[in-house]
């Protein structure tokens, strides 16, 4: 009989439809020139009218990145494709930063009405960074959190309006040596937010940081860093979206999150990148005693990911969470995964990983759990759960452990599933197509990650993984 | 429509999986409204002949063909079969991680019906019917079959046929693996069921069901071909000297159709 049941002819199309990839015409106020140089260097840092400090700090950063190797793991062949003298790496799109949506120019703040920036802002924000290319171009916070003493602001800014405490943590979670990405981020870095929330403050509602890319060949490498301090809580949100151009880009961001006892930051990133993006990302945090931090991962988009969100657990109760999600369609590598580090004893982890791989993509899980000594009683637990739609797709888990200690517990699971054709049928002879019923199952594999979404997002997520599924043009 | 041509009709059926024959010419009508039992021991083709039906992509028709509403459904997708009014009961139904009983009810009323079913609706909808099924309100935020007992999977199978109305339901051993409590409401479910219009095929290989649900056709099921109608006594009958008896005593097809 030849009943129709091939979920893959009707889903060839899912992962192709990309609905932000359109592009404005470039209308800067300063394009660096390709490639990288101690001058550009120089010449970023004398635009923000940087501290020498900060000079140096770069200056020194730019040779670790010259002598530093690439790494020789996860995906070398499209790694050593990157053609770094063919970037740029540093754009002003404008002259001033607008915290208000009117002072943002014309082009640009359409831009972020087709994203839905201003209306997300609206409803259920409570405070709003926009960065286009190297710059942040709008940002708000509400006035009750300011009035707190909550600071939300664009990394320059905050480098020149708290300029002791960016000392006192900037790039103590990633040093610039830490590898080639974070030197490379910390040679160039631009934008980025810098969120600082007081003692015993909680942020009810989240933050939203939002970066685009428009320029072909641009390389983006915003820097954050969040400290929590006291008691306090705080959740960020990051989206980034980048036009379809058929030459490469580079997004290389370096995040840093402080959280100091009894806090608890949550941070999501939703990473929607155009698949000509190559998105190398160095995250860490510190959680001190009883504090609490979670990373929140989407990984949707891009050609090449490799992000190991990290969470060095140092004061005791401290608790790390890695919540992720991967999904690669065709000439898409989602290299991802999580590291925690025991430092201190009564601490615990738990790492969640799902990926799907569809049309010949690939996902890998690469993990590190490690356990110092003398950190007693730590318990760990590492899932991860792959999902392939087809035959051509592939799906990897590399975990390492390095237990340094007897009195811990740690688990680590793994599971490669198909999407069978019992679940399809089952779904199918209950009245859904091909493509519903495989929405379906994928919605429900990714819904441990996607309930952890304020309902905004997990609506869109859904949204979007049912367009892609469906393969209707968006 | 004609009547004479609605209901089921399947005509010298003949049905392969990996290249093996395992229906050998079924013939079988039925009308709607109609219960029909069929009996079997297990490996007699009972549940390809439930699959094919309702269009699994894994069973070949090699010859013959099946009829619904005067429409020859051989080519006819899983999902167009449901449009139509087919609905399989699973003997065993397949988990969805993450997906919840409301969700898959709702969405999958709302392709078969073609119209959005608001959440409220939904529930007053099902609210008769989870509690003949006695079905709490939790179930409905479960994942559909993830964890779910042997009677709780036969339940919500009942529940979402009650919902979809079909006009024809194939129940294939809605009653294996229950225990008697269970069979009881999930019976008194498949009675609803037809009592509201629904049309029945019972597949079993046990007589006990047919103490709660009376059918008017009985046909005994035998390496891959009905070798055997009759009324309810043939169950009983069946009941008393066992499927070896009839595996060699198959006598000629009595004419049950109206």
């Amino acid at each position: 009989m030849s009943a129709e049941l091939k979920p893959l002819d009707n889903l060839s199309q899912m992962g192709l439809d990309y609905k932000y990839g359109f592009s404005d015409v470039e209308d800067y106020i300063f394009k660096s020139g390709r490639g990288l140089t101690p001058e550009i260097v120089s010449k970023i840092s004398a635009m923000k009218n940087e501290p020498q400090w900060m000079l140096d700090f770069r200056l020194k950063a730019l040779e670790m990145f010259y002598k530093k190797p690439m790494p020789n793991w996860g995906n070398t062949k499209l790694l050593n494709e990157i053609d770094f003298a063919n970037i740029f790496y540093y754009i002003k799109p404008s002259q001033k930063q607008g915290t208000n949506w009117d002072d943002v120019p014309e082009g640009i703040k359409n831009t972020f009405d087709r994203l839905g920036i201003p209306e997300a802002e609206r409803k259920f924000l409570a405070g709003v960074t926009a960065q286009y290319e190297s710059e942040v171009v709008y940002h708000s916070i509400r006035e009750d959190l300011e009035k707190l003493g909550v600071v939300f602001l664009d990394m320059d800014s905050g480098l020149r309006l708290y300029e002791d405490i960016v000392k006192k943590y900037f790039a103590t979670v990633i040093p610039a040596n830490d590898n080639k990405f974070a030197s490379l981020n910390s040679a160039v870095w631009s934008g980025g937010s810098f969120v600082y929330v007081p003692k015993g403050v909680k942020v009810d509602i989240p933050l939203q940081a939002y970066f685009r890319i428009n320029a072909e060949n641009m390389g983006q490498f915003e820097r954050t860093l969040i400290i929590a301090d006291e008691g306090s809580f705080v959740h960020y949100i990051e989206g980034c979206t980048a036009p379809v151009y058929s030459t490469d880009s580079l997004h290389s961001a370096v995040v840093e999150l402080i959280a100091l006892p009894n806090s608890h930051i949550r941070y999501t990133t939703i990473q929607n990148w155009s698949k000509n993006v190559y998105n190398l990302v160095t995250k860490r945090a510190y959680a001190y005693e009883n504090a609490k931090v979670e990373w929140v991962d989407g990984n949707l988009g891009s050609k090449l990911t490799m992000k190991y969100p990290a969470i060095y657990l140092m004061g005791e109760n401290a608790r790390g969470e890695v919540l992720s999600i991967a999904f690669a369609g065709e000439d898409q590598h989602q290299d991802a995964g999580a590291k925690m580090v025991h430092v201190a004893s009564n601490t615990s982890s738990l790492v969640v990983s799902k990926s799907i791989s569809k049309n010949g993509g690939r996902t890998s899980y690469r993990g590190l759990v490690k356990i110092h000594e003398d950190a007693k009683n730590v318990k760990s637990s590492v899932k991860c759960d792959a999902l392939l739609l087809d035959d051509m797709s592939r799906s990897d888990t590399y975990p390492t452990m390095e237990v340094e200690e007897t009195d811990v517990t740690v688990e680590h699971e793994a599971t490669v599933s198909k999407v069978g054709e019992e679940q399809l049928f089952y779904l199918m002879s209950r009245g859904l197509t091909a493509d519903e019923a495989t929405s379906m199952i994928v919605n429900g594999f990714f819904e441990p990650f996607t309930k952890e979404l304020p309902l905004e997002y997990a609506v869109e997520l859904n949204r979007l993984i049912k367009l892609e599924m469906e393969g209707s043009v968006g | 429509m004609n009547k004479q041509e609605s209901g089921l009709k399947i005509s010298n059926l003949k049905v392969k999986t990996a290249g093996k024959e395992i229906l050998k010419g079924v013939s079988l009508k039925i009308n709607p409204g109609e219960i029909h039992a069929l009996m079997g021991r297990n490996g007699s083709g009972k549940s390809t002949l439930s699959y094919t039906i309702m269009g699994h992509p894994k069973y070949e028709i090699s010859e013959g063909q099946i009829e619904f509403n005067g429409r020859n459904i051989n080519d006819v997708s899983p999902d167009e079969r449901a449009k139509m009014g087919l609905a399989l009961s699973f003997q065993y139904p397949v988990a969805i991680p993450g997906v919840t009983v409301l969700n898959f009810l709702k969405t999958t009323l709302k392709a078969v019906l073609d119209r959005e079913i608001p959440i409220k609706e939904l529930k007053a909808m099902l609210k008769e019917s989870m509690a003949k099924l006695e079905i709490k309100d939790e179930f409905l935020s479960r994942y559909v079959n993830d964890g779910f007992s042997g009677g709780e999977k036969k339940k919500l199978e009942i529940l979402h046929l009650t919902l979809l109305k079909p006009k024809l339901a194939i129940l294939d051993e809605t009653d294996s693996g229950l225990d008697i409590d269970a069979l009881k409401v999930v019976a008194s479910g498949i009675s609803a069921l037809n009592e509201a219009g629904s049309a029945v095929l019972l597949i079993t290989h046990y007589q006990r069901i047919l103490n709660y649900v009376s059918p008017q056709f009985v046909h005994i099921f035998e390496n891959g071909q009905i070798t055997q109608t009759g009324t309810k006594e043939l169950a009983l009958q069946l009941e008393e000297f066992g499927y070896e008896h009839f595996a060699h005593n198959a006598t000629k097809e009595v004419n049950y159709v109206s």
